[in-house]
């Protein structure tokens, strides 16, 4: 089972009731396995802060709830987080939250422990897809038991790795009668004040409770040996060093002192093998314990069995990588953000860019994004240059966002710039779906996570509404009426927007009837259908052009290109 | 038994994830402890894809190291190439003889390797396919992957009953002919 199966599979068990989540890499496929369970409602929030709140009202009114996110959602929903810190829960409530060492699909390698300490909530982890489906039951009874939100922190590695895990009926919780509490539900300065001694406290008590919670083990073997450690970097100890002696934390936050304490008496050299940042590390270093940790092991990356044979043992691996050329992840063949930016491209204009597959437009051979910063960024950026510059410096920019990541927190940026007078165009791609997580639906897609038919927010209509009175939309394949779109509304002094329309070409059904194809003996070699990078197609060592026909969806992009008529479609 | 590793490699899109999961099931199937490692996400559009597959009686982590792998399963030349070094010396290479341009090649910024699988053949056991033309002469351009699954199939210790059982198992019901007959092109290729 995929770790982040277990995950889903854990809250079932543990008798949840509501999930809500946005998705994001390598969290999403927690909501996806949970929606299977017909016991737990399970939606798509708009952004990560939502879905946290939604989370909490559940809790409040005395179900089991739990949000899930990556890393960087966190960031979204910290300011409810730093709240229910205090407030606490009726129902047991649980966030999981994926890190990504090693950067696999992030813009960052934020550690979620570090804001489970600023925010005072309890942070545990699994190492494998077993213990995940475990702990997120043991996270609601800790939950419950010391009245506070749990943080479950997995990592990229954890939440896609796929292990044996054994099941268990779900067990219903009825919910937990609700009673009007403002003392504790309504954070004013008053309230707030005795709250924070309460979480004090409540932490203090679970650093002592630590010692004998059984998701914190010590695995006694050879003393002269020891690692303290925990979630997947525990498994790289097992794998190289089976016989030494192992602490292994499954709570990170707050960390148990007493146990770690009569752990490293005594051991003879001590280890603290953790990835990202030396969270365990500068505690057991405040405690006055010696050990080694961020002098032999990176703060960067993901950890390895071969990293730590090569710091305990000095071993190489006898292999060694061969230079290859990259091959850095692309736009799909097909895309509709290719052709988006390959007029802007044209039109030698700067891009303020967002989060999401269309991110992928910084980089050769587009190289229209000049800009990406988190989600919803685009038009805020767009409309600081501008701020900052004059109106006349962005005449040559847009911001371009894509539907999902609008509707996100680019909307709020949106309403700014009308609000302040901007001057800026604003690009929203929209594929109608949320593309690089793998196809979720979103508010303006009219389709639930639960697979029911919705209404769908009219974009269009949304940026009418704020009174912005051009709001242009074109077909992201139409390169004449993207060319013509682009330079009227750039020149406007006022805020525009183009909504650029073309589902992503990996939704089901969107295969284009025809392929594209190469007629040779028209063909001018001038490589113009070759620029906006389509991987179906390559040169020739005759500079003639052949298309592949497995990967061509049949777009026409190349075809608009050529001045020539040397490329036409086809019947598949 | 000591844990065996084998790693599929190959370009987003291709389909490592059935095969790791067609590899998971039959180990599975022969009641060992199995962990899977796979990519989702960013690395999916057209990148270098890698899945790490571990068996034994009890594995402990779930990625296959740099001169560690007992056969690597590669969907791509460059991507044998890339990979080839996670092969242990004696380790068997399945390697799909197919090109796919990355995009500094296309951009003209790099150029692909010539005989790669002529170099590669000096160090490691290689076994090579076209399985996009058998796929296409079978009519059907996906199956390739089940194809090169077949060949690796044949340097692996299970029997071709216990491999068609799983894929039967794991594939889309509409698609278990096309699959069953793409492995055992593969088999006995």
């Amino acid at each position: 089972m995929l770790g982040n199966a277990a995950i889903a599979r854990g809250a079932y068990e543990a008798g949840v009731k509501v999930s809500a989540a946005y998705p994001g890499t390598p969290s999403t496929e927690i909501s996806e396995n949970l929606v299977n369970y017909k016991e737990i409602y399970c939606e798509w929030s708009p952004n990560e802060k939502v879905a946290c709140e939604v989370a909490i009202g559940a809790s409040m009114a005395g179900a089991r709830s739990m949000c899930s996110m990556k890393h960087v959602g966190l960031n979204v929903a910290s300011d409810p987080l730093y709240s229910v810190s205090y407030i606490g829960v009726n129902g047991g409530m649980v966030l999981v939250v994926a890190d990504d060492p090693g950067l696999y699909s992030s813009q960052n390698e934020q550690d979620t422990r570090m804001i489970g300490r600023a925010s005072m909530v309890p942070v545990i982890e699994p190492s494998d897809s077993q213990e995940a489906k475990d702990y997120i039951k043991y996270a609601f009874e800790l939950s419950e038991k010391y009245d506070t939100p749990v943080i479950m922190r997995t990592t990229t590695r954890l939440g896609h790795s796929q292990g044996l895990v054994t099941l268990e009926e779900r067990k219903e919780i009825p919910d937990k009668p609700y009673e009007k509490n403002i003392q504790k539900n309504v954070m004013m300065p008053g309230m707030a004040k005795k709250r924070h001694v309460f979480v004090e406290e409540r932490l203090k008590k679970m650093a002592e409770d630590g010692a004998s919670m059984p998701i914190n083990r010590i695995e006694w073997g050879d003393k002269k040996l020891g690692f303290i450690t925990s979630g997947i970097a525990y498994q790289y100890v097992k794998e190289v060093c089976p016989d030494a002696s192992v602490l292994k934390l499954g709570l990170l936050n707050p960390l148990p002192k007493t146990l770690i304490a009569d752990f490293a008496k005594e051991i003879e050299t001590l280890y603290i093998f953790e990835e990202l940042e030396p969270v365990i590390e500068e505690q057991v270093r405040a405690m006055g314990i010696k050990c080694i940790g961020k002098e032999a092991f990176t703060i960067q990356g993901e950890y390895s069995a071969n990293m730590l044979r090569k710091v305990l043992k000095g071993s190489e691996p006898e292999t060694k990588a061969q230079e290859v050329p990259a091959r850095p992840p692309i736009l799909c063949p097909g895309c509709p953000h290719r052709s988006v930016y390959t007029a802007l491209k044209n039109l030698k204009i700067h891009a303020a860019g967002d989060i999401g597959c269309y991110t992928l437009g910084a980089v050769a051979p587009l190289n229209v994004v000049d800009t990406a910063v988190c989600m919803g960024s685009s038009i805020s950026t767009l409309h600081g240059m501008e701020k900052a510059k004059g109106k006349d410096y962005v005449k040559n920019w847009v911001a371009v966002i894509g539907d999902s990541t609008f509707l996100h927190t680019g909307v709020n940026s949106l309403m700014n710039m009308v609000y302040n007078k901007a001057t800026g165009t604003v690009m929203i791609l929209d594929n109608s779906t949320t593309g690089m997580t793998g196809h979720q639906d979103h508010a303006a897609t009219g389709k639930t996570l639960m697979g029911e038919p919705t209404y769908a927010i009219d974009i269009y209509n949304l940026c009418k509404s704020m009174g912005i009175e051009h709001v242009v939309e074109v077909s992201s394949f139409d390169q004449a009426g993207l060319t013509k779109a682009i330079k009227e509304e750039t020149a406007r002094d006022e805020v525009s927007v183009i909504i650029c329309q073309a589902p992503c070409a990996l939704l089901k059904g969107q295969k284009f009837p025809n392929v594209c194809k190469p007629v040779s003996d028209k063909c001018k070699k001038c490589g113009a259908c070759l620029k906006p990078g389509c991987p179906a197609l390559t040169k020739n060592a005759d500079g003639t052009v052949s298309i592949d026909v497995t990967m061509c969806n049949g777009c026409g992009l190349c075809k608009q290109m050529c001045k020539f008529d040397a490329i036409e479609c086809v019947e598949r | 038994m000591e844990t065996k590793n084998i790693m599929i490699v190959g370009v987003g899109g291709q389909g490592t994830l059935l095969t790791s999961r067609i590899l998971g099931g039959i180990m599975l199937s022969a009641g060992y402890d199995v962990k899977l490692s796979e990519v989702h996400g960013m690395a999916q559009r057209g990148g270098s894809v890698v899945t790490y597959v571990r068996y034994g009686e009890k594995v402990a982590e779930p990625i296959v190291e740099e001169g560690c792998a007992d056969v690597l399963i590669a969907f791509e030349r460059l991507e044998a190439l890339r990979y080839a070094h996670f092969l242990k010396k004696n380790g068997v290479l399945i390697v799909n003889d197919q090109r796919i341009d990355p995009m500094p090649v296309v951009t003209g910024a790099a150029e692909y390797p010539a005989d790669i699988i002529k170099n590669l053949s000096k160090d490691y056991k290689v076994y090579s396919i076209d399985a996009q033309t058998e796929a296409l002469k079978m009519g059907n351009a996906k199956v390739f992957n089940i194809i090169v699954l077949g060949l690796a199939a044949k340097h692996m210790d299970f029997s071709k009953e216990q491999w068609l059982k799983v894929i039967e198992e794991t594939v889309p019901p509409k698609t278990i002919d096309i699959n069953k007959a793409a492995f055992i092109k593969g088999f006995e290729f």
